[in-house]
This record gives C-alpha cells, structure tokens and sequence, in this order.
C-alpha cells in the first residue's frame, strides 16, 4: 500500500488531524449532551401526563388516605410539574436518579442488575447476525437474482413481518420441546442457579472467568435459542444492507479497474468492494446492535429473560417514573457511545475523513 | 484453491465446537432435582421480603410458608383459627384484651428461641413502618404512640394484645392471621437495624431492620428462604428447627415465568414440576395430558361491574336493578369462565366466615325492559365501560355490551390497563367499571366495610371505599348494620349479619357481582400433596412431595 510512502508527507498534517478528531469529539459531547436534556425533558413530561396516580404504584390500591398523603409528599408529587422537573434534574446531575419506588432500591443499582442480561443476549444476536448477515448480504449482491438473492430477500421480508413472539414461541416448541436441541426459558439451569455466582453479569463471561464448562454450556445452551432469534431480525436488517451497499460499490469503476488487472474474482469483493462497503455497514451494524438492546421486550417476555425490556416495560406500566427515566437515560447513553464508536471505526475504516 | 479449503475447515470446525456446546447436557437436567419443586409462576409484583410491608400476592405465598403468625386459618375450616405460635389465648370480659399464651420451647430458623418480645416487637415494627398493610393491625387503635402499651409481652410465653372496642373475637382473630402479624426473630433483625434521619413522614431514627428484611430472613416457618432474585426467582429451603410437621422437600424454586404458554412448555418438557399463570387454552391441554395433573381452588377475589351514581341515569334504582338481569351468567360459566372462575353474586367470597353463595340473577331482557320502562327510559341510553384488555374480563365485557344491547342500552367499551382504569375510578370519572376486589385479610368486614360503608360522599372524602367511589350513599341502616356486625361477639350471629348485609348490597347496590376467581395450576403426575388454599399465604407447600 501507498501509506509507508506517505509517511513522512504526512506528518505535518497529523497535528492538524488530531485537533480536528478533538474538535469533532467536543462537537459530539455538545451535541450528546443536548440530546441528553431533551430525552430527560421529554420522558419526564410524557410519564407525567400519562393518567395513572404514581403513588398508586407506590402504596397499592388498599393504603388508607394518610399513608397515601404521606406517600405522595415523601416523593414530591405534591409540587407543581415544573418544581418536580428542576428537582429530579438536579439531582440527575448529582448522579443520583432516584429510587425505583416497585423496587425501593436506587435505580441505577436496579439497572446494572438487569442490563447484563440484555447486553448478553443482544451480544450473542448480534453476532450471529454479522456472521450470517454479511456473507449472505454479500453472495446476494454479487449473484443478483439468483436463488441466493431470492432466499436472502424472502429472509428479510420474513424478518421484517412475523412477530417475534410467535417466532419464539414456535422456536422453543421445535427445538426446546419436541427436539431437546437446547434449553427452555431462564438463563441458566436450576441445577446450577444456587451454585453459580456471577462476577460481571455477563453469563457467559462469568463461566469462562470461572473455568466452569458444565455452566458455561448450560448458558450456552439457554442463550442459542433467544439469541439466535434476535441474530435472526439483525442479520435480516444486515443482510439487505450488505447487498445495496455491495451493489453500490460493484458498480463503480476501481471494481472494474482491478478486474482488468487480473485480480482474483474473490480479492474483488472480499478485499476491494466489502471493504469499503464496510464503512456504512459500521453504522448499520451499531444501530441494529442498539435496537436490539432496547427492543428485546417480547422476547425477554417469552424467554422468561430478567432483562432492562421487560423491567421497562413493569415499570412504565406500574408509572414508575423514576426507573423509565433511569432506563431511557442508560439506553440513551447507550446509543449515544456506540454512535461515538461507529463514528470513530468510520475515522479508522474510511481513509477520507481522516482530514 | 487452498484458501477455499480453509474457509471449509474453519466453518467445520465452528461447526463441530457448536454441536459439542448443544450436544447432551448432564443427566442432571432432564428432570427437576428429586428433593426441589420448581414452580414456574410470575412473581414480579414482589417488592418486598418484609412481612410488615409486602401486600402482595406472591409474596402473601413466601411470607404464608416461611413464617409462622401467633394465630392461623384451619385449613380444613377458612371460617376458623386456630394456634400459630400461640398456643391458647383469652378474651377479657369486657372484650378489650386479648392475652395469648405461646407454645414452649419453640426456635426461629436462626436457633433463637421465639418469646413473648418477639411477638411484641414485631406488631411494634409493623405499626411503627406504617407501610401498606400496617392498617390491619392500626385498625384496632394501635398507633406508633401507643404500641408499646397496647401489644407487649406479659412475660417471655404471654403476649398481650389490647383493643380500643369491644370488637367481634372472630374479627381480631381473623386479622391477627395475616402476614402482616407474621413474628420476626428481634434477636437477629436488630443487628442489622440501620439509622435514619427522622422526618416529618417518619419520626423515628431507625429503620426496624427494614432495609435488610426487604431481600432477608428471620422467621420460623416449615420453610426459610434463602435467596430472591427480583424478576428472577425465590428459594425458599426446609426450616430444620420448625417446631411443627418438618417439610417433606428440601428446596422450593420459584422461577418467574410470565407467559402462560411458555410455562406449559416448561412444564410439559419435566423443567418444572407445577405451572401456576395458564390460561384456559394452556390450562385444557394440560388436563388433557397423561403425564400432567391439574388442581383449582376458590379464591378471594371477586369481579363484578359497577354503576356510578354520579350519571344519574345509573342512578335510578330500577336501572341498577335492570342491570342485573342483563348479564348472561350461565353462558359467561360455560364458556369464559370455565375452569378460571365461577359465577358468584356476593361480594364475600366463598370460604369466608358468612359468605352466601345463592346466585339469584339470571339473563332476562323482557324484566330488564320493564325495569327501564319504569325508570322512564323504555328506549334505553348510552354509556360508558371502563375494560381491562385482558381476558377474561375483556370478554366478559363484550358480552355484557351484547346482552345489555337487547334492552336498548349502548355500552361503549373502553379499553386501557388496569392502574389506569384504576386511577379514573378512585377519581369517580367513570360511567361503569368491570373491576375486581380481593380481601384485605381474611375477615367478612374487609369487604363489608368498602361495599356497604360510605361515610363521607363528598368529593374530597379520605374514605375512598368502593361504594364512594361510585358515589353510592349507602343508607344509613345498612352502614349501621355493618358497623355493628364488627362488634358482635357471637360468632353465629355475626356470620348471619353478613349475610343480610350481603343481600341487601346485591339487591339494592350499583354492583353487579359476577364470578369468583379460581385459581388453578398445573401440576407433573408425580407432584404430590399440593393443595392451594383459599389465600396466597394458605398456598402451603410443606406436605408437598414427588
């Protein structure tokens, strides 16, 4: 490659470059941070306007009048919204977001004991999209209409129109049930439940750490069915984004170039047209990651997985404001970094931005 | 050439590490461990270990198999009680003073012996904490100001328990069972008491052990818990130092499950020996299956449709009446109904000390009509339904809106989740409701007090009792009866009280009683001994075996 005759031209300009990657970092940060408010502002206002008394969820149905009063002073939603919004932001910028009042406990303590799950689980997803995704993305754009491109298409459309609960559900009926291939619902055996102690949450992790291989086969076996239905809808998304990007960069004239040159037809398209497809798919591959975080709600449901979607979701149904407004603030802040990271891989990835 | 040779081999490798991964688990896994019972069940209302703070459902089952309350319900007969850790008690002449003698020689889990302070200390806590279901004992005019007097220990195996009314024993009794009297080892929670800054909500500058009984243990029960993972699970393990007929297993596992078809798989495939949330499709194939059992029992909450008073065409007695007749109970038994719920026209539930169970309603438009004719509204009217969407109350609805349609009455459905149906009621903003009332404890007046009282119909009332939040004045005689069946000493006498007040509340209230719920589970063939009772906290699994 040209870069180690570059080198010494090039250093001149990589002080200006990393001043401009530091400027480009602040930019972000100002922009994050907006986009921070704005989630804060906006999901406090919606949790206060929906028409359930949060004090309900609170002290139940049956608490007489004075524990009720008492309940809906202690938490301030005797203030007006506005006094009620000034106080939680404040405190939000302590660090300190309140306590789920379903659980008592802090929220974020409350999160970081779910979130793990979630992450393993849209770890594994995304995964088994990308390797799936990409190969498959790729066949069907260089072998345009064939059979291939046919089942990647009916695999999209499919991804894109079954519900994911009635997927799981016969998922778990075929290979669960009748087949035995894997394990039902939960995360690990009861078997090994009470024995297991976790260090980061992260199953799978955990068992390696541990040099537990009967545990870390049980995990195995638990999280291959729920991640390969979520690795299914990621690599449908992939997979179609693959072929229109490989499409694009076919048809461009280097392509044409390094074929005349007599390259391999497999160093055309793995090392020339994918690898400059890659730097979209960067995005495409953070998004679906980031969805896949987020959106797992149904599938924690039938997986009977103790993840952050179907702890949102008990709590926004129970109007406790404190755990919505946590949660939305981590997956935010999720989302948020791995649009830093993409950006940054795009940095690494496309050579044109680096100036 | 050779590059698409590795390409394969990788892939075959990949290939042979994965089915190595899925390849037969341990023989372990096939079934539930033989001394362990896993029930699938969910359990993320739990919010609380704490006896003197959990009121919810799930944990009612923990707190009911975990710890041991001075007086419990007989099993055999939900309309008495008999001795927890007390082992005989008296009532004083003048009614006010209840003193009950404890059962010797008896231990917490821990190995610390249970006395008299024990007892004492945990209706202080509870009184003091103030937490949902305090009132049940608050009610006999217990206040953090007077709890160290009016429940304290005589000496270490007499407890004292002293009353502001000559109130019906049964009344006091029954209350006494409820988890929130359940008696905490003092020894062991007071190491683990954690300071607090007194506020104006709470005055005192500790916790009572609160914040560690939230996720821990001290009770004396057949079973203790070891461990609850929120949204997770709860184990629960055999109490070696109960005093009374030791568990048969040694661990119960409760997994959360939410979904009902998912449970049925679990349960089918042998992950989990009992599945507790089917719903009836699920509920069917499993009676069906030769390897599977079923077991239902009544339980304590009872569903029916109100009228709010503040719609003064809901108002007219003839309307309330109509309504009435415009349910088709015997199609709504056989169909939505079947096996989940059965038909009841009283608000207490069966097994209750004076519970009527006589049904005498049936669909009939042509009375209904003339029921409308008389109120002076022979064309029918429209109105307003607030639904859950969720079945079988949502069904129920449709078929209420089908029968009433016949009578010319338009019932406009209006769907949402349950909090927020629940917060337009308690603001009387509603047309009609189809709702559900479980008991508060185990005591006729838990129901009779928010069905047949309505002491204050102002807007502004702190009394919100279901009968104010359809805006219903009660008459005067019928609250009147109500208040002095709390104080009626004969049990027989009280029980027939009950059900007058009973029928009166179905003949001439805005309420439309419609089913019990039954509770209902299923259960691997070799699961036995598991019985559910009446209340959470009698859903015991001590004699349960496999």
């Amino acid at each position: 490659m040209a870069n180690t005759a570059d080198r010494v031209s090039t250093r001149g300009r990589r002080r200006s470059g990393a001043s401009s990657l530091a400027w480009s970092i602040l930019s972000f940060l100002v922009v994050a941070a907006i986009t921070f408010l704005g989630l804060i502002t906006v999901t406090f206002f919606i949790g206060r306007v929906i028409p359930i008394d949060p004090v309900l969820a609170i002290v139940g149905d049956r608490a007489p009048a004075s524990v009720v009063a008492a309940a809906r002073k202690q938490y301030g939603f005797d203030l007006p919204l506005w006094d009620q919004y000034l106080l939680y932001l404040t405190k939000a910028l302590k660090g300190d977001f309140g306590n789920s009042v379903l659980s008592t406990y802090p929220v974020m303590d409350d999160i970081r004991r779910v979130l793990p799950a979630t992450l393993e689980l849209a770890t594994v997803g995304t995964i088994i999209g990308l390797l799936l995704g990409i190969p498959l993305g790729v066949l069907a754009a260089v072998k345009r209409d064939s059979l291939i491109d046919q089942i990647v298409r009916v695999i999209g459309l499919v991804g894109y129109s079954v519900p994911i609960f009635w997927l799981g559900l016969m998922g778990l009926l075929v290979f669960y049930a009748r087949l035995g291939w894997v394990e039902g619902p939960g995360r690990i055996g009861v078997a090994y439940e009470y024995s297991f102690t976790p260090i980061t949450g992260l199953f799978l992790v955990d068992a390696i750490l541990q040099g537990d291989w009967d545990v870390f086969r049980d995990v195995f076996r638990h999280i291959i069915l729920p991640g390969a239905l979520l690795g299914y809808f990621s690599m449908a998304y992939i997979s179609r984004m693959t072929r229109s990007f490989m499409l694009n960069e076919l048809s461009q004239e280097y392509i044409v170039a390094a074929r005349a040159k007599g390259l391999s037809e497999t160093r055309v398209i793995w090392g020339h047209a994918l690898r400059n497809a890659a730097v979209p798919l960067v995005t495409v591959i953070a998004l679906s990651y980031a969805t896949l975080l987020e959106g797992s709600v149904l599938t924690e449901t039938v997986f009977a997985w103790p993840g952050i979607g179907s702890y949102l979701y008990n709590s926004l149904q129970n109007a406790d404001m404190n755990a919505v407004l946590g949660g939305t603030i981590v997956i935010g802040a999720l989302f948020i970094a791995l649009n830093l990271l993409s950006d940054l891989l795009y940095r690494v990835l496309d050579p044109r931005t680096r100036t | 050439m050779m590059m698409r040779i590795q390409t394969r081999s990788r892939v075959l490798l990949a290939g042979t590490l994965l089915s190595a991964l899925l390849a037969a688990a341990p023989v372990a896994l096939a079934d539930t461990p033989p001394d362990t019972l896993v029930q699938a069940w969910a359990i993320d209302d739990m919010i609380s270990l704490d006896p003197a703070e959990a009121f919810e459902l799930s944990t009612g089952e923990i707190t009911g198999n975990t710890y041991d309350m001075l007086v419990r319900l007989d099993a055999n007969d939900t309309t008495k009680v008999i001795g927890g850790i007390a082992d005989s008690w008296t009532v004083s002449d003048d009614g006010l003073t209840y003193t009950f003698k404890l059962k010797p020689d008896i231990k917490f889990a821990s190995g610390n012996p249970i006395t008299a302070e024990d007892v004492a200390w945990s209706f202080e806590r509870a009184v003091k904490l103030n937490k949902s279901p305090a009132f049940i004992i608050q009610q006999f005019g217990l206040t953090s100001d007077n709890v160290a007097e009016k429940a304290k220990a005589a000496d270490a195996g007499t407890f004292v328990f002293m009353v502001d009314k000559a109130y019906a024993p049964t009344f006091v009794l029954n209350c006494l069972t409820a988890t929130v009297g359940a008696v905490v080892d003092s020894k062991l929670v007071k190491e683990h008491v954690a300071a607090v800054t007194p506020s104006d909500e709470y005055k005192f500058d500790n916790d009572f052990g609160n914040g560690w009984l939230k996720t821990n243990y001290a009770g004396s029960g057949p079973f203790k818990t070891r461990e609850w993972k929120a949204n997770e699970a709860v184990v629960i393990e055999r109490n070696d130092n109960y005093y009374g007929e030791k568990a048969k297993l040694a661990r119960v596992v409760y997994r959360h499950v939410k979904e009902s078809a998912t449970q049925r798989l679990m349960l089918e495939k042998g992950d989990v020996d009992v599945a507790r949330n089917l719903q009836p499709g699920d509920f069917d194939a499993v009676s069906k299956n030769a390897d599977l059992a079923v077991t239902a029992a009544p339980k304590s909450t009872v569903y029916y449709f109100s009228l709010n008073q503040k719609n003064e065409k809901l108002a007219k007695p003839e309307v309330r009446e109509a309504f009435k007749y415009l349910v088709d109970y015997d199609a709504l038994q056989d169909t939505l109904l079947k096996g989940i719920g059965e038909i009841h026209q009283n608000f207490l539930p069966k097994g209750i000390l004076g519970a009527r169970d006589d049904n005498p309603y049936k669909l009939d438009v042509a009375k209904a009509k003339e029921l409308l004719a008389k109120a002076g509204l022979p064309d029918g009217f429209s109105v307003t339904m607030d639904v859950r969407s969720q079945q079988p109350v949502a069904g129920v609805a449709e078929s209420i809106q089908a029968t009433a349609a016949q009578a010319g009455i338009k019932i406009e459905i209006i769907p949402g989740d349950f909090k927020t149906i629940l917060t337009k009621y308690r603001a009387r903003q509603h047309d009609m409701a189809i709702l559900q009332w479980g008991v508060d404890y185990w005591d006729p007046n838990s129901n009779a007090e928010t069905f047949a009282t309505n002491p204050n119909n102002a807007d502004d009332s702190m009394n919100k009792t279901l009968a104010w939040r359809n805006a219903w004045d009660v008459p005067a005689d019928l609250q009147q009866e109500t208040k002095d069946a709390l104080t009626e000493r004969d049990a027989d006498k009280r029980s027939s009280m009950y059900a007058d007040i009973q029928q009166k509340v179905r003949d001439t209230g805005p309420f439309i009683f419609l089913w019990q719920e039954t509770e209902i589970a299923g259960l691997r063939k070799n699961v036995q001994g598991f019985k559910l009772g009446p209340t959470f906290d009698t859903n015991f699994v001590a004699p349960v075996s496999k």
